[in-house]
């Protein structure tokens, strides 16, 4: 009985988020933000449904299951993530227009100015205005 | 007083609705995304929903086999947003390297 109802609001709670989640992915105004909404938002709603599942069905084999999916996701979503955050800097996405602190473009344009690369693969994107170093 | 297995499945139906409507917000993004990046994380997340509502569907039909389905689609997902990203880089670098090799290097 009491189960039922725990089972159902964590049901609403999670498909919830992930509606916000693709929310945020609508609405938010640059690619990072978005792929910080997509993120977040996704695996927590996610995960919550896994656990009402296996609140749901009350058995090892299931919970096991549903255990190893959330573990997967706690894996494998930053990794991704960031891979994507990376690759849309590095190639010169624009940036929100309320976007006040670029330390990476900050560090490469210094280092361009002072006649070295940081790093030998990060270069500054075509295109990206050089930030003034601190505000 | 409401039912115990009544609010049960009316939130799981419910739950599917909202997925739903997250799945074609997702496409939404997808279609229209200004950028290379903004269509990957979208499908990223399409992928993320995907694995939510098959989640849900194994409660509607009691059918526990769709987690097996949700377990091996979440991998080849990873996999599929790993290789999209790297693309994505890839390319960039490459265009790079042609238009500005003479700053550089």
């Amino acid at each position: 009985m009491m189960t039922d109802f725990a089972t159902g609001t964590l049901f609403l709670l999670g498909s919830f988020l992930c509606l916000m989640a693709a929310v945020g992915i609508v609405r938010l105004p640059d690619p990072l933000t978005r792929m910080h909404a997509a993120t977040k938002a996704g695996t927590l709603g996610c995960g919550l449904l896994l656990v009402a599942e296996a609140l749901f069905y009350g058995e090892l084999g299931i919970s096991l299951r549903a255990a190893t999916i959330i573990l997967l996701l706690l894996f494998t979503t930053p990794v991704a993530a960031h891979l994507i955050g990376r690759a849309s800097y590095r190639s010169g996405v624009e940036l929100s227009k309320r976007t006040w602190i670029d330390e990476l473009g900050t560090a490469i344009g210094k280092a361009n100015r002072q006649g070295q690369l940081p790093v030998d693969d990060i270069r500054q994107p075509p295109g990206r205005p050089e930030r003034p170093p601190d505000r | 007083m409401i039912d115990g297995t009544h609010f049960l499945s009316w939130s799981v139906q419910a739950a599917m609705f909202l997925l739903l409507a997250g799945m074609a917000l997702a496409m939404w993004r997808l279609a229209i995304g200004p950028s290379a990046a903004d269509r990957v994380i979208a499908m990223d997340l399409l992928s993320l929903l995907v694995v939510a509502f098959l989640v849900t569907l194994s409660v509607y039909t009691g059918e526990s086999t769709y987690l097996d389905v949700a377990i091996a689609y979440a991998c080849i997902a990873f996999l599929g947003t790993i290789a999209l990203a790297r693309f994505i880089q890839r390319s960039a670098e490459e265009r790079l390297t042609r238009s500005g090799s003479q700053d550089d290097d």
